[in-house]
């Protein structure tokens, strides 16, 4: 597994510290030895296929579950031991909506608002998730894209230090979604440390400073958007068709190589296409990768509890 | 693989003020409140209920002739009257247990205690709020069935203080009663959706063999014994001491209200209700 570098960050400036954090069910290993720390005013994705152990992680991180090994600081607390004072510094939006059903949007945020010491504007908060026209309705009466703003702002309304995200976008339709990132730039820059666990690879690259990839409970990579995966997953790729079948060379030349195509073919080269690997490609390729590892390696570690 | 421990510098995070957990659950206690009222189901089964099996029962028997009438006929009191103390008892119940049981496990099954125990509310505010809610709308309840008794079924209230303050320490100790024992039941339904499926017959059955829709004396007497293992056979005896005339005692189980033994029963069931809470509620089952 991947040491994390603290880089130029001073040690003492992280918010979260994670150090050889195990969680097993049993015969089951759902996070196995993962290690990294997030650093204050930065936004951090956890980024991994389904039951690769982001949620039991970020669970871990938010005191609901204990570990089975390792040690983790949360804020300078061991989140196992934690009282109120330490959660009036979190905001939780977990994976699944809570309901409420009864209960109107304002009322709901009002009510959060009342639990913490130096809570934000509730008109603001509502305003930035998108939900002031919808501040009387029933949180029953919402579609689940609507419900899913309330958890963010029940989640932002307390001012909190650190944010914990799971999954928060699933279910918004592309404005949402871009209305949500807003939100995420606008409390970042007031200095909130985030992290993020999503299936878009979109909204990391959009989002984070810097990304971990975890699948069948490790850690597989960790670093800055732009360098995770190394310098070879990032060399462009030059794809043409022609009797042969479908072609595909790496290259750091891609122009060179699409001239010696024109020069030696006769004229046009079929499907061309010159593709700067995003992260969603470095991504498939590092989980990819550790998928058929742990297939062909061992059973045990298989499908991860969420 | 080596165990590596961390250092913990003081954390940046400031202490919160004292007294916030009764604040904050008294600020509970409105919103539990306001949202009892919005759910009709809980309103129509718990809230109208015993307003509803009262209005049935005086109507339906009100030509069965009175209860306890003397030997030509004369004098005894209406069907309605003979019952109410058993729709107030049920009443009790309902407010607490059904309440607080279907209502709490729902809470628990849906992702509202999760969310809440992530948060900084202290779970003491969580359990204000839940018993304020209870008794702010037990005591709107037994006022609508006693004024609905009286007004619409002329059915005579006690005019003796001695009466209504038997009334009041036993409407007491039953409603804390009941809220605790609701709280502990809470743990048993598996899902929300299962939480009046299991919480329903067990309070129905108990309305059923302690003396509320039926005279408790027509029961056969090993019944009798197993309702006198639970709470709310004593309270509606009790109750039956503060809305029957006293000539009345002599038909109970043992010729007597007995009412040291009402609150001796009761209040022992309020003690193991308030251990099962401490000992089975939490926020979320970790590792579930």
């Amino acid at each position: 597994m991947t040491i994390p570098e603290p880089g130029h960050h001073e040690s003492t400036d992280a918010v979260v510290s994670v150090r050889n954090l195990a969680k097993r069910y049993g015969a089951l290993t759902a996070v196995d030895g993962v290690s990294f720390d997030i650093y204050r005013g930065e936004t951090f994705a956890l980024l991994g296929p389904n039951g690769a152990g982001k949620s039991t992680t970020i669970e871990i991180l938010e005191g609901f579950r204990d570990r089975s090994s390792g040690d983790v600081s949360v804020l300078g607390r061991d989140p196992q031991k934690a009282d109120l004072a330490w959660k009036a510094q979190l905001g939780i939006v977990l994976q699944s909506s809570a309901e409420a059903a009864h209960v109107s949007v304002r009322e709901q945020v009002e009510q959060f608002a009342a639990y913490y010491e130096n809570p934000r504007d509730v008109d603001e908060v509502l305003d930035a998730v998108g939900l002031a026209e919808k501040a009387k309705t029933r949180i029953g009466k919402l579609s689940g894209g609507q419900r899913r703003r309330v958890d963010v702002a029940l989640g932002v309304i307390g001012r909190p230090q650190l944010l914990f995200l799971d999954e928060p976008t699933t279910g918004f339709d592309p404005e949402a979604r871009r209305h949500f990132w807003e939100l995420i730039r606008s409390l970042k820059a007031d200095g909130t440390t985030i992290l993020l666990t999503t299936h878009y690879l979109d909204e990391a690259a959009q989002l984070a400073d810097r990304v971990a990839v975890i699948a069948n409970g490790r850690l597989v990579e960790i670093g800055p958007v732009d360098t995770i995966g190394g310098a070879d997953a990032r060399v462009p790729v030059v794809r043409w068709r022609d009797a042969g079948g479908l072609h595909e060379e790496r290259t750091h030349t891609p122009a060179a190589v699409v001239s010696r195509l024109f020069a030696a073919g006769a004229g046009e080269p079929r499907d061309l296409e010159v593709i700067r690997p995003t992260l969603e490609d470095v991504y498939l390729d590092l989980v990819g990768t550790q998928v058929t590892d742990a297939a062909t390696t061992t059973e045990s570690t298989g499908a991860a509890h969420v | 693989m080596s165990e590596q421990t961390l250092t913990r510098p003081a954390g940046p995070v400031p202490a919160l003020p004292r007294g916030r957990g009764i604040r904050l659950g008294l600020a509970r206690i409105a919103y539990e409140t306001r949202v009892y009222f919005r759910v009709g189901d809980q309103v129509f089964f718990t809230f109208l209920f015993p307003v509803v099996m009262l209005s049935i029962f005086a109507t339906a028997f009100s030509t069965a002739g009175n209860v306890g009438t003397d030997p030509d006929g004369s004098g005894g009191i209406s069907q309605g009257a003979y019952f109410l103390p058993g729709m107030v008892a049920a009443g009790i119940l309902l407010s607490g247990v059904q309440n607080l049981a279907t209502d709490i496990a729902t809470e628990k099954s849906d992702g509202t205690l999760k969310r809440l125990g992530g948060s900084p509310l202290p779970v003491i505010s969580y359990f204000i709020g839940k018993m304020g809610q209870v008794f702010v709308t037990s005591v709107a309840q037994v006022a609508l069935l006693l004024v609905v008794a009286r007004v619409a079924f002329s059915i005579e209230l006690p005019t003796e203080p001695e009466k209504w303050l038997t009334f009041g320490w036993l409407y007491l100790l039953g409603i804390v009663t009941s809220a605790v024992l609701g709280i502990a039941l809470s743990a048993l339904p598996r899902s929300g959706k299962s939480a009046t499926a299991v919480v329903i017959p067990i309070v129905l059955v108990l309305q059923f063999i302690s003396g509320v829709y039926l005279t408790f004396t027509m029961l056969p007497d090993w019944l009798q014994n197993i309702a006198s293992l639970f709470p709310l056979k004593w309270l509606a005896q009790g109750m039956r001491s503060v809305f029957l005339p006293e000539s009345f005692a002599a038909v109970e189980q043992n010729g007597a209200w007995e009412l040291g033994l009402v609150g001796i029963n009761l209040l022992i069931w309020c003690i193991v209700g308030l251990v099962l809470c401490r000992l089975t509620f939490r926020w979320i089952r970790k590792d579930s």
